[in-house]
């Protein structure tokens, strides 16, 4: 053996920007708009792996729709897409503040990556299964879902769909093809890849969508999902949302320093493409392609969705303790609403008026929804009944239960 | 009526579900083609054909997932653990998610899946092939937890699983696959064949979870077992030259409560037997359940026979293994008691 070696040494990545330093992204390369081919959609994964190191980009800096992946939308589809995103995003505001009103316990924002399940949100159908995590909240909200019963659920109060059980904002709700949210993390993405086995093992029509974040695919589940989707060639969509931030570890500690998330994909023998989070109608036409490939029998597709997480991971977070405090300011990739925003201003479908309006409009449905959660109550004030605490543990309560219930009085 | 060991009685439960129901599948580690390392899903897929009864990767994470989101979408999966020593990748799977999400949804989705897994020692398999994790499972809101001891009840507590809405764990404990092996491993092993509860009848029935099956009645003591102990404590009991009443508890969530505490109250003595470590065991909760319910009629000290706090030893097996001298021994302790 040598001994004039250098001793080894540990390497622990280490973001570009701390607090205090000025944000820098210059090592991230967005590519052009409009620059990267649209494969067929029956394209083999090998014949496509640099869609993995690219980035679908649609919409260009002056808001014009550039090349292949532009998915055509109708002015009707693309004033949706808007409103829902600033519905969103006016409902996180005002979720956001009912916190620190004390209203609720907790709460989470989806600020900056609204466009995502705004548009993946109308390409699924609400027969497939979305199995999300607790940051697509506009999956509901764009397909119209009352915004009363989602503060039912955050203040757990007596009107809360699940009855109490959950934190704020786990929603669930089969008739919306939303999956029950574990706070877990990972673990939906190979119940998803399961539930769409059980689709093809029908012969059914549907398919089912999961969602995780950067970091989380490190877990072990992921890599299931993966394997599982690819051997037995699962009709399911596999969105990766890379917000760069994992609370307060940055996508490095996952292992996005070395390769893009979606090359993950890559290893499995999976279709791969990666595309900008913030550009609405790059998410819309590339998951329009993923969920055509799974309908037509050709399995599972991952998508990197690369945007960044505005607002703090949740209501118990401070990100100025280990990101710089306006690093999303220079973000390369801008904000989802504007971008659209522009794009609509450009085509001449919209004007500072309509959007004025809309965001009152936002407000308004906000304030009303709220009105109605509050008069039933906030945290605290109202409540499930405690009988139904021993409901629902299994289908019938077995003895333990009953008595336990006998126990509490109720 | 055939006669049937347990492997084939577990096979013929599969046979007829998935002969009567499409939303029946089965998959595991090298149960498809194969027919499983132990022969359960034996020629399932050459009868059902390929996407009934088939390979899975090496990944009961991923296992346990899948079947968890095909329960969601409506089928029963039933998945085969291939150890029941290899089932901790799927722990967080079958805690977190398969027991928790009726509850944590509100009733809306449910996993009607069942999680099979042979299960227990004393086939001199070591640390990974003889564990007996059942404790881990019965503490957990919204399992059910099942330990068959026969081919009759094998078969039609397997059917009853599969047909429950609810995620079951189900424990088959390999030592009694092939013979009701009483624990003396030294003397010749009997088979299944002529046995009373290997008559399985062919086709459905279910056997009710939550029903203990009452093996031996008996005035003096009452001997609480499940799996390969019941027919351990069959064999202290004869050893010991006590008329032991042996109840083999079947299901341990949920459990017969009624059928353990009548049966203390009337002999006022209680052995509790199990494979597992002694220390958080099932037969802990056990013990506190007759203490609660029984205590007035107690006449002596509970007493545990179990697997050591130790790892599963591979050439200590007969030492870590409650064999009926050291059931015998107890018994005798709660008659002096």
């Amino acid at each position: 053996m040598k001994k004039n070696r250098t001793p080894l040494s540990l390497r622990v990545p280490e973001p570009v920007c701390r607090p205090g330093d000025k944000p820098d992204f210059s090592s991230i390369d967005v590519g052009q708009a409009g620059a990267v081919a649209r494969p067929d959609v029956t394209a083999t994964p090998a014949s496509m792996r640099d869609m993995a190191f690219q980035l679908i980009r649609v919409l260009d800096d002056e808001g014009r729709a550039q090349g292949p992946w532009d998915p055509k939308l109708t002015p009707d589809q693309l004033r949706k897409g808007l409103t829902d995103m600033i519905l969103v995003r006016t409902f996180d505001d005002r979720m956001h503040r009912a916190h620190r009103q004390g209203k609720t316990s907790f709460y989470m924002k989806c600020t900056g990556e609204e466009a995502i399940a705004c548009a993946q949100g109308q390409v699924f159908s609400r027969e497939d299964m979305g199995f999300p995590t607790y940051r697509q909240q506009g999956l509901l909200i764009s397909r119209g879902y009352p915004l009363a019963a989602m503060m039912n659920q955050i203040y757990s109060n007596a009107a809360d769909p699940i009855k109490g059980r959950q934190l704020p904002i786990m929603y669930s709700d089969k008739a919306y093809g939303f999956f029950t949210i574990s706070g877990n993390l990972g673990t939906q993405y190979p119940q998803a890849v399961g539930w769409a086995m059980a689709s093809a093992y029908k012969g059914d029509d549907k398919i089912a969508a999961a969602w995780i974040g950067d970091g989380a695919t490190a877990e072990g589940d992921f890599h299931n999902a993966l394997t599982f989707a690819a051997v037995y060639r699962a009709p399911v969509v596999l969105n990766i949302v890379n917000n760069q931030w994992a609370i307060s570890s940055f996508m490095g500690i996952a292992g996005g320093l070395e390769t893009t998330f979606a090359s993950k994909a890559i290893g499995y023998g999976l279709p791969s493409l990666r595309v900008d989070g913030n550009d609405f109608l790059a998410v819309w036409a590339a998951t329009e392609w993923a969920a055509e490939r799974a309908r037509s029998n050709l399995g599972a597709t991952v998508i990197e969705l690369f945007t960044y997480r505005a607002a703090q991971h949740s209501t118990s977070d401070d990100p100025s303790r280990y990101r710089p405090g306006d690093e999303y300011d220079h973000w390369p990739l801008g904000d989802p609403i504007q971008r659209l925003k522009q794009h609509l201003i450009a085509l001449g479908e919209w004007d500072e008026e309509r959007h004025a309006a809309a965001e009152k409009d936002a407000v308004e449905q906000v304030r009303a929804a709220g009105k109605e959660a509050e008069a039933i109550g906030t945290i605290g004030q109202s409540r499930p009944s405690v009988k139904t605490m021993f409901e629902d543990v299994y289908k019938e309560p077995d003895w333990r239960l009953i008595r336990q219930r006998q126990e509490v009085g109720v | 009526m055939p006669s049937m060991n347990m492997i084939q009685a577990l096979n013929s439960a599969l046979d007829a579900k998935m002969a009567e129901d499409p939303n029946v599948l089965s998959f595991g580690e090298d149960a498809g083609y194969f027919g499983g390392v132990f022969r359960v899903t034996d020629q399932l897929q050459q009868k059902y054909g390929l996407t009934r009864s088939f390979d899975a990767p090496i990944a009961e994470g991923g296992i346990a997932a899948a079947g968890i989101g095909m329960a969601v979408y409506g089928l029963r999966p039933v998945i085969e653990m291939q150890f029941a020593d290899y089932i901790y990748p799927a722990y967080d799977q079958i805690v977190s998610e398969a027991a928790k999400i009726r509850y944590r949804s509100g009733g809306e989705f449910t996993v009607p899946i069942t999680i099979r897994s042979p299960y227990g020692g004393g086939i001199f398999g070591g640390q990974t092939h003889s564990q007996s994790p059942e404790s881990l499972f019965t503490h957990i809101a919204g399992l059910k937890v099942v330990i068959p001891s026969n081919p009759y009840d094998a078969k039609g507590l397997l059917i009853a699983s599969i047909e429950d809405d609810d995620p079951v764990v189900f424990f088959e404990p390999k030592r009694l696959y092939n013979g009701p092996f009483d624990g003396w491993h030294d003397r010749p092993v009997s088979p299944w064949a002529g046995h009373p509860l290997a008559d399985v009848p062919e086709g459905r029935y279910a056997e009710p979870l939550g029903k203990a099956r009452l093996m031996r009645e008996g005035a003096d003591v009452t001997l609480l077992a499940y799996g390969t102990m019941v027919w351990v404590s069959l064999a202290a009991a004869e050893h010991a030259g006590v008329d032991a009443e042996v109840i083999d508890l079947r299901t341990l969530v949920p459990l017969d409560i009624d059928a353990i505490v009548e049966s203390v109250k009337k002999t006022g003595r209680c052995v509790i037997v199990h494979e597992a470590p002694r220390t958080s065991g099932f037969g802990a909760e056990l013990s506190a359940l007759v203490q609660e319910h029984c205590f007035h009629h107690l006449e002596a000290p509970i007493e545990r026979v179990t697997g050591w706090d130790t790892p599963y030893p591979h050439a200590f097996e007969w030492e870590y293994f409650p064999g009926p001298k050291r059931v015998a021994e107890a018994i005798k302790r709660a008659m002096e008691g």
